[in-house]
């Protein structure tokens, strides 16, 4: 009898299990028919491998076959911020599994068994949810398993289930020195019947959940065998390029297909409704035949403007109040009485996401419906929309989810634009072929679906101590969610919660405080881009503060502090990463240093850049330090790789990020004219996990809108030159 | 009739000599660990070794790579590639993926023609690889790795 364990098991919370409930898990229990069977192609494998001849499949998550390997089943995308590590983890805590005989398969579109928790009855990954929604619901998952294991054990030994343990996947009878692996319990297991409540552990008990443990997904992606959408080669599959207007709104006219017909290789070429495409055998025999194509484009509902217009229309509507979005007490009567106000505004452009892997699907029909392979980020939305097209029920949509060559969040677009593409191709040619749809780094780029541009005018209040006392912040720019699925839930009063976020919940304790929206329509197509609305309000807020900070003639995190006292998250994420940058020590002549501070879906970012400017305005970012409070940190390393990349993510768009359009075109076209973050301008990062004990919160997006107010603040420290623009460039 | 030898084998194909290498091997030949990215060499996620050197086989026309020995990431094997690889691994670096055979071809040059690079060398042999999860702290790291593992 190991007597740790049975303490441990004292302090489980005995929780109701939600088994028959639905809370996700199904109590399906299958047995000896999967003898032998082909597996789904999981994640980044070739399909066909052979599972063990029994299986123990306690729930929708977990499976537990013969040969000992317990397979998770994670409805989340893995898009490279670690969710076929982090979910693995919660059920692998509670199931006492060894991490090594843990394997990931990604779940099949089905949103009564896979939904994302946080969004009613809908399966998708997205707003940094995956480990929030799912650390109950997996670890219950881990633990049904593990009791049923257990049972099993105690029924074969004929003792009494509480003198059993579980410790790296052994099952243990201490007093009779008897073991069992999960492999050799497994089919016993499956006759048990299914908990209707279970224990989980106590966070003192975690053994998994705290730990270093390698990524699932790093040994395929390390050697070339990760499977993503475009490496999908099915028999008889044609590739297919499509040929875009060149600007929104615009369609097709006419085309003549005779020249790229002619192009060896080429197969087919049909006109859809986004375009004309063009099939093939391969990519480049299909790209040479769309460069072939005789097009002429119907651009009578074409959008026209640039990007200039387009600010200067904002900065036109900015002068009138918009929308609510927050009011406390009485900003203009304070204004007034201020003893002094302080004015700025600042420009944001449309930012593309620019994922690695080009927006790509593959598509089969057959008298079944259609079956998709895709980096998969909005199954059910992508299921509804495909089946309108293909006049099937959604159900009848089978997805593979494969993995994503990043996303950022384009993959999950509200209208399923690439998806839907794929299928109008698909039924253009009869279905005769399955498709592989292939948007080149151009197509990717000029598609749409930006990050939108933003307007924002800030202005404050101070007293004569230099407290500030009144703080108006007025946002123009085109709202993400109108006319998207989500739209019922985030656009309130007309608001636009997601142009809002971060401006509308400001942390600081100013008593009298406005925050207003206009929200124009504009022919672009927008999307949330990683961290969404807080990738232009943290700027505004943050480079706005420091600011005030100046004005009052204060130290910026002594004068963020201050304002913080009744948000301590916020201000141990601060006085982290003061601390650890040594905030206050001396810098050399031509140095910065500049903190900015962020909440954004629930967790708390914390960042110190320091900058060195070089004369003629050229400049670097040096080093990083970054502080977060994400609740209990379930993979720690997973999380620090977060905080690095975000951030790396939101230098990127700070130092070169920019779509811009000429007369309704889209101007650039591909790495060159879209430049991106390289190694030689990525700082040194440091990153420091406050420890805590709330319930876990997402990390994939709230590094990204910290590190450009940051940045920019280190500027001004260095050159008393502010920002008011991205991206920066300094004078 | 285009002869090209991959990864030790010597493929046959019937290909027109200005098909990008890029294309010839994941489409033609089926390797797929070798990535595209952006068909202009600017984001080097189609990365391989021609005779060891690093190439962007998107822009390279098949017919400049016969008579060269073409290693793609599939074929890695030697004890430079072993120490990237196994330092890669170590070091967590990779997040979605899609650019690391080209972080790793491109590392495993530089370390077979410079086993102690500096933070300038690494810098000058990576910068034509794009990671736009930004896993440049760990790649860095990794190449330090892996040199100390060979030096």
């Amino acid at each position: 009898m190991n007597p740790d364990t049975i303490v441990n098991l004292s302090r489980r919370r005995f929780l109701r299990s939600g088994l028959a409930a639905g809370a996700g898990l199904t109590l399906g229990v299958c047995l000896p028919a999967a003898l032998a069977r082909q597996t789904e192609a999981g994640p980044g494998k070739a399909g066909g491998e052979i599972v063990a001849a029994a299986r123990f499949e306690p729930n929708a998550f977990v499976r537990i076959g013969t040969d000992n390997q317990v397979t998770v089943i994670v409805k989340h995308l893995e898009m490279g911020q670690g969710t076929y590590t982090g979910l693995p983890t919660l059920v692998a805590e509670e199931l006492d599994a060894a991490w090594s005989q843990i394997r990931v398969e990604g779940a099949p579109a089905d949103a009564k068994r896979y939904n994302n928790l946080l969004w009613g009855e809908s399966q998708g990954t997205g707003g940094s949810t995956a480990l929030a929604n799912s650390f109950e619901q997996l670890r219950k998952a881990g633990a049904a398993a593990r009791e049923m294991l257990v049972n099993a054990a105690a029924s074969r030994w004929q003792v009494p289930a509480d003198t059993i343990t579980v410790r790296d996947g052994v099952v243990r009878h201490a007093a009779s020195q008897r073991t069992a692996t999960f492999g050799e319990l497994a089919e016993s297991a499956a006759q048990q019947p299914v908990p209707q409540e279970v224990f989980l552990k106590d966070p003192e008990d975690f053994r998994l959940i705290g730990s270093y443990l390698p990524r699932k997904d790093g040994k395929d992606k390390i050697n070339g065998s990760a499977r993503y959408t475009q490496d999908v080669k099915l028999p008889g599959m044609l590739t297919a390029l499509v040929a875009h207007p060149p600007r929104f709104g615009a369609r097709v006219k006419s085309f003549d297909a005779g020249r790229a017909r002619a192009v060896p290789g080429v197969v087919d070429v049909v006109e859809i409704p986004t375009g004309v495409a063009v099939l093939g055998k391969d990519f480049w025999s299909v790209q040479r035949g769309r460069e072939a194509l005789k097009l002429e484009w119907d651009e009578a509902q074409a959008f026209t403007l640039g990007s200039e217009e387009i600010m200067a229309e904002y900065r036109r509507l900015a002068k009138q109040p918009g929308l609510p979005a927050r009011k406390e007490g009485d900003a203009d009567a304070a204004m007034t009485g201020a003893a002094r106000t302080i004015e700025a505004s600042y420009e944001f452009p449309y930012l593309a996401h620019a994922a690695m892997e080009p927006m790509n699907c593959v598509i089969r029909l057959d008298a079944e419906g259609a079956e998709i392979w895709n980096g998969e980020q909005l199954q059910t939305g992508d299921q509804h929309a495909v089946a309108a097209v293909l006049g099937l029920t959604p159900e009848r949509v089978k997805i593979h989810m494969l993995y994503a060559g990043g996303s950022f969040g384009r993959r999950a677009n509200p209208q399923s634009d690439y998806v839907v593409e794929a299928a109008t191709i698909a039924t253009a040619t009869g279905g005769k072929a399955p498709v592989k749809l292939v948007w080149t780094r151009e197509d990717d780029m000029r598609a749409g679906y930006y990050r939108p541009m933003y307007f924002h005018v800030l202005k404050a209040g101070l007293d004569k101590d230099g407290q500030p006392v009144a703080w108006q912040q007025r946002i123009v720019g085109q709202s993400i969610m109108a006319g998207t699925a989500f739209e019922a839930v985030l656009v309130k009063d007309g608001v636009d919660q997601t142009s809002v976020e971060g401006a509308a919940n400001l942390p600081y304790a100013i008593p009298n405080l406005t925050v207003d929206l206009h929200s124009p329509k504009m022919g672009v197509p927008v999307q949330w881009w990683r961290s969404v609305g807080s990738t232009h309000t943290a700027f505004a807020t943050e480079a706005f503060l420091d600011e005030l900070a100046a004005a009052a003639g204060k130290d910026p995190v002594e004068f963020r502090r201050t304002l913080l006292k009744d948000h301590p998250r916020h201000r141990a994420v601060l006085d982290l990463a003061a601390a650890k940058a040594g905030w206050g020590t001396p810098l050399p002549k031509g140095q910065g240093r500049g903190i900015a501070v962020h909440e954004s879906f629930n967790s708390y970012v914390a960042q110190v850049a320091e900058v060195t400017v070089r004369p003629g305005g050229s400049f670097s970012v040096d080093r990083v330090v970054i502080a977060v409070d994400c609740g209990i940190a379930v993979n720690p390393d997973v999380i620090r790789a977060q905080m690095e990349g975000g951030m790396g993510f939101g230098l990127s768009a700070a130092l070169t990020g920019k779509v811009t359009l000429k007369e309704g075109r889209v101007e650039q076209s591909n790495f060159h004219d879209y430049t991106v973050l390289t190694i030689n301008q990525m700082p040194v990062v440091e990153v420091h996990i406050v420890k805590s004990a709330e319930p876990p919160t997402g990390v994939g997006e709230p590094a990204t809108p910290v590190i450009a107010p940051a940045v920019a603040n280190a500027l001004y420290a260095a050159t008393g030159q502010r920002v008011y623009r991205l991206p920066i460039e300094l004078h | 009739m285009i002869r090209l030898k991959i990864n030790g084998l010597t493929h046959e194909l019937d290909v027109d000599p200005e098909m990008p290498l890029l294309w010839a091997i994941r489409d033609v030949v089926g390797l797929t660990g070798t990535k595209y990215g952006c068909g202009l060499a600017l984001c080097g996620a189609c990365t391989v070794h021609s005779d060891g050197q690093p190439v962007r086989a998107c822009v390279t026309p098949v017919s400049m790579a016969v008579g060269k020995s073409i290693t793609t990431i599939e074929g890695l094997n030697s004890a430079v590639a072993q120490a990237v690889q196994s330092a890669w691994e170590k070091l967590d670096v990779v997040q979605c993926g899609y650019c690391q055979s080209g972080q790793i071809m491109s590392a495993v040059a530089l370390l077979a023609e410079n086993a102690n690079p500096d933070d300038d060398a690494i810098n000058t042999a990576m910068a034509g690889n794009i990671c736009r999860c930004a896993t440049y702290v760990r790649i860095r790291a990794a190449i330090r790795e892996a040199s100390k593992a060979l030096t």
